[in-house]
């Protein structure tokens, strides 16, 4: 079927349109009703629609988008004929929305310098707002610790079960792999000197003092600090912290007091089985070597000694309360939106991340000017 | 009168429970039909499996004759391109302005130029009178704007008929009452059929053409009419009491 057809006369151009006037058949008659008028040049344009029998308000829109057009060609006299008196409210509206001018509404685009200054703004109000929480989070801390028997251990412990105990398998597993690979890349150099057997020294002091605590560390934001940020970024947005608060609970004490102290006392002890199970990965090597088991742990427990370990598990104990707050406050943080729990999930372990990698520098360097 | 959705002994329910069984019905065109009843009757699991969200365990779902329930790919897409729906929460994407999420349907399914698919967007949004919030977030608006928006949304394509999930709940009656009138202008001046998931009974009462109530004990229909049928139904108590916002004495 002829999706439309042109008649002239005198000074007329006379589009004739049929059949439905809707999106689909709008996109196809466009490109050809625009050729028809770019093509002629007789001073009246008329779009007859007697054969409509249907128009939507993408049909109105076309319409409205044709008469545009048409005076864009320097055309004065367009008009439309035979529409059916039903559809002419549809058409004036369209006509309204074409003439309207939305752009004023839309908000002004900021320029670089102000972009730059929200963006400052933005950092440093949530950087207080980062500070504040953890206050907040100290103080409960220290209120619990003065009153252990209103600590909700129920929670706490099954926070310790959740984040700790199910993730002794993937600990086991990184720090295995490792230990191993890293007794491999050192027994090459060391091989040349006949020197094998000191791979187990470089093993045991690398995992106890610093790959065992950050490894963990890193596993637990990774899985527990995103953890924390996603369960209470949902209670924000179901409003069940509102509903804690109204009730007269403290939030930061039922919900985040509880993770930091099972996070605090989970990470050492997971770190003790990382640095156990890496050795064990480098032992393998060694043994494959052809050294017995017993050469490899002697010559551990004579270099390693009771400082590097201490050192070792005092760091996670800071590595702990710094997760569990990042995941806690990021959680605390989430705004509304479908993607606010994903962002602070993000945010959490970014954040968790960050602060591991800080804080182990300054160790390093408070380690180094004690001698330890 | 014109059949748009014809339900032909229709077993809904999820995986192989149902939840209702065997019912039938029609709705014509240009009506507003609404779906109401008790709470855990079926009314959402029958209005998913009237859009094509649940697949029926039994029965046949007709849109404009065309069988909903058999349908595959581009043909399944053609059909749910013949009706709008809007959710009960909205459901606008949070990351797109108003207009956006207006214009987003369009976008995909029509390949109208980008000023033409804003004048119609522009339009439909004049047309449920956010003409003023075409720049802002889902997040800025309020619950009677979010519903609204996606009624603008749902109307985007021009579909003919339209299906609203509970489009009164947590609305003020002012706000409800204007929603009212918009499906109620709508429906006479554009011709759409809705098909409106509700148990507010006033606005049955100032938008229903026809009525179907469910009742979760017989698993289907208990009765079908118009609001002022219902209200004076004396033969079926359960239809009477929640009509008349009557407590059963005997604890139902």
């Amino acid at each position: 079927m002829k999706q439309l057809t042109v008649s002239r006369k005198d000074q007329d151009t006379i589009i004739s349109l049929t059949g439905r006037l809707d999106a689909k058949r709008a996109a196809r008659l466009l490109q050809e009703t625009s050729q028809i008028i770019a093509k002629t040049h007789t001073p009246n344009l008329i779009l007859d629609l007697e054969a409509v029998d249907y128009m939507d308000t993408a049909g109105a829109a076309f319409l409205c988008f044709i008469e545009g057009e048409s005076r864009k060609k320097g055309r004065q006299n367009f008009s439309i004929v035979h529409l059916k008196p039903g559809y002419s409210t549809l058409l004036n509206m369209a006509k309204e929305i074409r003439q309207a001018d939305f752009s004023a509404q839309k908000p002004k685009a900021l320029s670089f310098i102000e972009n730059q200054g929200k963006k400052l703004l933005d950092t440093l109000s949530e950087a207080k707002e980062f500070i504040t929480y953890a206050g907040e989070i100290t103080f409960a801390l220290f209120q619990s610790l003065l009153h252990p028997g209103k600590i909700r251990w129920a929670d706490t412990f099954l926070v310790a079960e959740r984040a700790g105990v199910d993730a002794l398998p993937i600990v086991a597993l990184v720090s295995f792999i490792v230990g191993l690979v890293m007794a491999f890349q050192a027994a090459i150099p060391m091989r040349m000197f006949g020197a094998e057997l000191y791979v187990a020294n470089l093993i045991g002091i690398s995992m106890v003092r610093e790959l065992g605590p950050l490894m963990t560390a890193i596993i637990l934001a990774g899985r527990s600090a995103s953890a924390f940020a996603a369960e209470i970024g949902t209670m924000r947005i179901n409003e069940e912290i509102d509903a804690l608060t109204v009730m007269g609970l403290d939030p930061v004490k039922f919900l985040i007091v509880p993770r930091v102290i099972a996070a605090t006392f989970i990470t050492p002890l997971l770190t003790i089985f990382s640095n156990l199970v890496g050795m064990l990965g480098g032992a393998l090597v060694i043994t494959s070597m052809g050294y017995p088991f017993i050469s490899y742990y002697d010559q551990i427990a004579s270099f390693v000694s009771w400082g590097d370990f201490t050192g070792g598990i005092v760091k996670c104990f800071v590595f702990g309360i710094l997760i569990a707050a990042a995941g806690c406050i990021r959680g605390y943080q989430t705004e509304s939106g479908p993607s606010a729990v994903g962002v602070s999930t993000t945010r959490a372990v970014v954040t968790g991340i960050i602060l591991i990698a800080v804080f182990d520098g300054i160790f390093s360097i408070v380690y180094y000017s004690l001698g330890i | 009168m014109e059949t748009v959705i014809r339900i032909e002994n229709l077993f809904a329910g999820y995986g192989r429970t149902p939840i209702i069984e065997n019912i039938s019905f029609d709705v014509f065109k240009g009506e507003i039909f609404i779906i109401i009843g008790g709470s855990g009757c079926g009314k959402s699991t029958l209005l998913k499996h009237m859009i094509g969200l649940l697949p029926p365990i039994s029965g046949n779902v007709l849109i404009q004759g065309e069988n909903l329930s058999l349908a595959e790919g581009n043909d399944r897409n053609r059909i749910l391109q013949k009706i709008g729906v809007a959710f009960q929460s909205g459901a606008l994407f949070g990351s797109m302005t108003v207009l956006e999420n207006v214009m987003l349907p369009l976008r995909e399914f029509t390949e109208l130029p980008d000023a033409m698919m804003e004048d119609i967007a522009w339009l439909k949004l004049k047309l449920v009178g956010l003409e003023k919030s075409g720049f802002l977030m889902p997040a800025e608006l309020s619950g009677g704007m979010k519903k609204r928006a996606a009624l603008a949304r749902a109307m985007a394509l021009d579909p003919s008929i339209i299906f609203l999930d509970e489009p009164s709940a947590g609305l003020d009656p002012v706000t409800s009452a204007a929603l009212d009138n918009l499906v109620k202008d709508l429906a006479s001046s554009l011709g759409i059929t809705f098909v409106i998931v509700t148990h507010e009974l006033a606005s049955i009462d100032a938008i229903a053409d026809r009525i179907i109530m469910l009742e979760k004990s017989v698993k289907g229909i208990i009765a079908t009419g118009t609001p002022e049928q219902l209200k004076n139904n004396t033969d079926n108590p359960f239809v009477y009491n929640f009509f008349n916002r009557k407590i059963d004495k005997g604890g139902k």
